[in-house]
């Protein structure tokens, strides 16, 4: 029986992953041919999505985007055997954006069936929870501190220093929470990852509740995820089954349980806090720092709090060492990270690379350039928050530490792609429209900063004293910066200064040109 | 005589979902969740319902209500198409879309038709932004939407209504 690999990914239905599957069937049916389909995550090659793969003795051949109107032709050409068609790229893992990638956490992902417990151990899957077993909870907050993952929702704090504060500290009960909101445009990692290799993140997850002594976790994601939302609790239903999660794990007396929570479309609860007051059922209203959530989080107790990502990345840490993860990377961002090339760009999709790596490298070896074939002039890296950075710095490494030097951030990996057509003054507006609709509104200089914001812009982009109104946005800027409670009201001048800095011209165009356009 | 919220069906669907959730008050956003799948949207009169089993005041369930963007105090239409505003879909065109979806649906963002049929709603980012622009509509998402395949999708979509 010939193995069809068929994604099940978000994106890949998006381009009518269904209906190809649909389609292959009744096609393999008629023709009195016996296949087996597998509904994986995606490669993350996501231009060629669907990407139906099939399995032959000379490894996987890929196929892609396919169409099912190009399902006959296919079965026309031996596809099941590998033949030669116009869709056709060869074996997968030859294709020069898979096989240029450094694939840790996203080494399964796309492989696998995403719900097989069996397939997922014969991939190398659970071998960092067996490793986290024999160790005591120092040992392993040590290993995750020694390889130098800093977390990956954005602000790149190091985990083992919070693992350690929650291990260090006495409560009767302590928490795990996976903060999986991924609001930011840009981004869908965390997405394929639940999607794709969800396993991955539970045993992330049950390793952080082993080490600190947590033995509660939940994973907050966002409602706009419905498929990822279904694929984690189906495989932590398979994980209770199979004795991964649930009372004394694999025998070892050790338990953490877990549990889905769904957002519901406030990007503020991406913010750890604000995800805190959600996970309680409360407004999510940001709480002040102190107290840390890593000694008073939910529900008052210890918590753990990471992103998706992060936690993805500890059981490859665990089996294989803190060394082997470590020796990737440059400066202090060290490992690999999911990068997640977005926009107007050809070959959108995910390319995990070592730290070091440039934005021109990723935009144009990866992504083929832009989409629509026009010059790139402008790319937002880190989300809604995140600079835009303009083509004269399209050369900088990806490194937390060189992106603050120039005053950008590297976030989550979003890297969203604009043509020559962009208006950053609309861009910089929009900035501030979003901290606007998004505020949680507990602080004056978020809430109140940017519905001035967007009217300071407004009157700059009509041509009213624009001199004398960029000086106020400046100023208004800067309040929000020094006067916020959290990131939201105080990073939402990032994208609108960058604007203003990288791309004056767009400040000082006339009204009436802009207008027509 | 007026009846008492907790004895209209929708109250006692509201209790009847407190109650599967052990009536705690932590989990308020799965149930209300579940009560807006159940009756279309989150009713004022099932708030106090909501409020009494699970033991929070009328002004804390209805804090929660409105501070999130998922829930509504109307049904939608038969139909949702959310429209992705954010970034990486600008990039691409998707105020163009956007305009597109509104003349050709008669229809603002957060309107609903006079026949019930489509509710137009914005969203900002839906996780496909390698195939931007995108859209989901009835909870199935598309990739790489330009007019003709919103035209395409909608008229999908209001034909298997009519079937
Ligand atoms: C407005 C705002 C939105 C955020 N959204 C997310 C998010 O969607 N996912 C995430 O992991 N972190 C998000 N963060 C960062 C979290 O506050 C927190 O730093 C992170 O979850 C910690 O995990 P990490 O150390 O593994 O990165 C957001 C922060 C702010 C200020
Ligand atoms: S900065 Fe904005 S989002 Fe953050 S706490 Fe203040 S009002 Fe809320
Ligand atoms: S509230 Fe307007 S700038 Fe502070
Ligand atoms: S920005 Fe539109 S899907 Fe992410």
């Amino acid at each position: 029986m010939t193995k069809v690999f068929i994604p099940g990914d978000a994106a890949a239905l998006s381009m009518g992953a269904d209906k190809v599957a649909a389609a292959i069937r009744s096609e393999a049916d008629k023709r009195k041919l016996k296949i087996e389909i597998i509904r994986n995550g995606s490669r993350g090659l996501l231009y060629l999505e669907p990407l139906v793969e099939v399995e032959t003795p000379k490894g996987r051949i890929a196929y892609g985007p396919v169409a099912a109107k190009d399902v006959a032709s296919l079965f026309d050409a031996d596809f099941l055997k590998g033949g030669k068609h116009r869709l056709g790229h060869g074996p997968t893992e030859e294709i020069d954006y898979l096989k240029k990638q450094e694939r840790l956490t996203f080494a399964r992902c796309g492989v696998i069936d995403p719900l097989s417990i069996e397939d997922y151990i014969a991939h190398g899957g659970y071998a960092g929870l067996k490793t986290a077993l024999a160790k005591s909870g120092a040992e392993i907050v040590k290993d995750v501190t020694d390889s130098g993952l800093r977390g990956r929702g954005g602000a790149g704090f190091p985990t083992g220093i919070k693992w350690k504060t929650v291990l260090d500290a006495r409560a009767d009960q302590k928490y795990v929470c996976c903060n999986a909101d991924e609001g930011d445009s840009g981004t869908f990692a965390d997405r394929m990852l639940m999607e794709g290799d969800p396993l991955t993140l539970i045993e992330g997850m049950t390793i952080a509740g082993i080490a600190t002594g947590a033995t509660k976790g939940l994973i907050y994601i966002r409602s706009e995820y419905p498929h990822a939302i279904a694929k984690m609790k189906q495989a932590i239903t398979k994980a209770v089954a199979a004795r991964f999660l649930g009372d004394n794990i694999q025998g070892s007396g050790k338990n953490f349980s877990l549990v889905v929570r769904t957002g519901a479309g406030a990007y503020i609860c991406g913010e750890e806090t604000s995800m805190l007051e959600s996970l309680e059922g409360k407004r999510g209203m940001v709480r002040p720092k102190p107290p840390i959530p890593a000694l008073e989080g939910l529900f008052g107790k210890p918590t753990v709090i990471n992103n998706v990502l992060s936690f993805a990345a500890v059981p490859d840490i665990l089996a294989k060492g803190a060394e082997f993860y470590k020796n990737y990377g440059m400066g202090r961002s060290r490992g690999t990270l999911p990068f997640q090339l977005a926009g107007n760009i050809r070959q959108g999709g995910l390319v995990e690379k070592a730290f070091g790596i440039t934005l021109r490298q990723l935009v144009e070896e990866f992504g083929g350039g832009t989409h629509s074939g026009r010059p790139a002039r402008a790319i937002q890296v880190g989300g809604p928050l995140g600079s835009y950075v303009p083509v004269s710095q399209f050369d900088m490494p990806m490194d937390y530490e060189t992106f603050a030097a120039n005053g950008a951030m590297v976030g989550h990996g979003g890297i969203v792609v604009f043509d020559d057509t962009v208006d950053m003054a609309r861009q910089a507006r929009f900035a501030m429209e979003f901290c606007a609709i998004e505020s949680c509104g507990k602080c004056t200089p978020c809430r109140i900063g940017a519905v001035r914001g967007v009217e300071v812009i407004d009157r700059i982009i009509a041509g009213i004293e624009r001199d004398k109104n960029l000086i106020v946005l400046d100023d208004l800027c800067q309040t929000m910066v020094d006067g916020s409670l959290c990131a939201m009201g105080g990073l939402t001048p990032m994208p609108v200064q960058s604007a203003v800095k990288h791309f004056p011209e767009d400040f000082d165009r006339p009204p009436v040109a802009r207008a027509a356009e | 005589m007026l009846t008492k919220p907790e004895a209209s069906p929708d109250g006692e669907r509201a209790r009847d979902v407190c109650s599967r959730h052990g009536n705690r008050p932590d989990e308020l956003i799965e149930i209300l969740h579940e009560v807006q799948e159940q009756l279309g949207c989150v009713p004022e009169a099932v708030i106090p319902v909501i409020a009494k089993a699970i033991n929070l005041s009328r002004a804390e369930v209805h804090g929660v209500v409105t501070f999130y963007h998922d829930f509504r105090s109307v049904p939608a239409g038969r139909h949702v198409v959310k429209i992705c505003r954010a970034e990486s879909c600008q990039s691409m065109q998707s105020e163009a879309l956007c305009s597109h979806a509104k003349a050709s649906l008669k229809l603002g963002f957060g309107e609903t038709s006079a026949d019930g049929q489509v509710t137009l709603e914005a969203v900002y980012c839906l996780g496909n932004c390698a195939l931007s622009p995108a859209m989901m509509v009835d909870g199935e998402l598309h990739g790489r939407v330009d007019a003709s395949r919103f035209d395409e999708i909608m008229a999908e979509t209001l034909s298997e209504a009519t079937q």
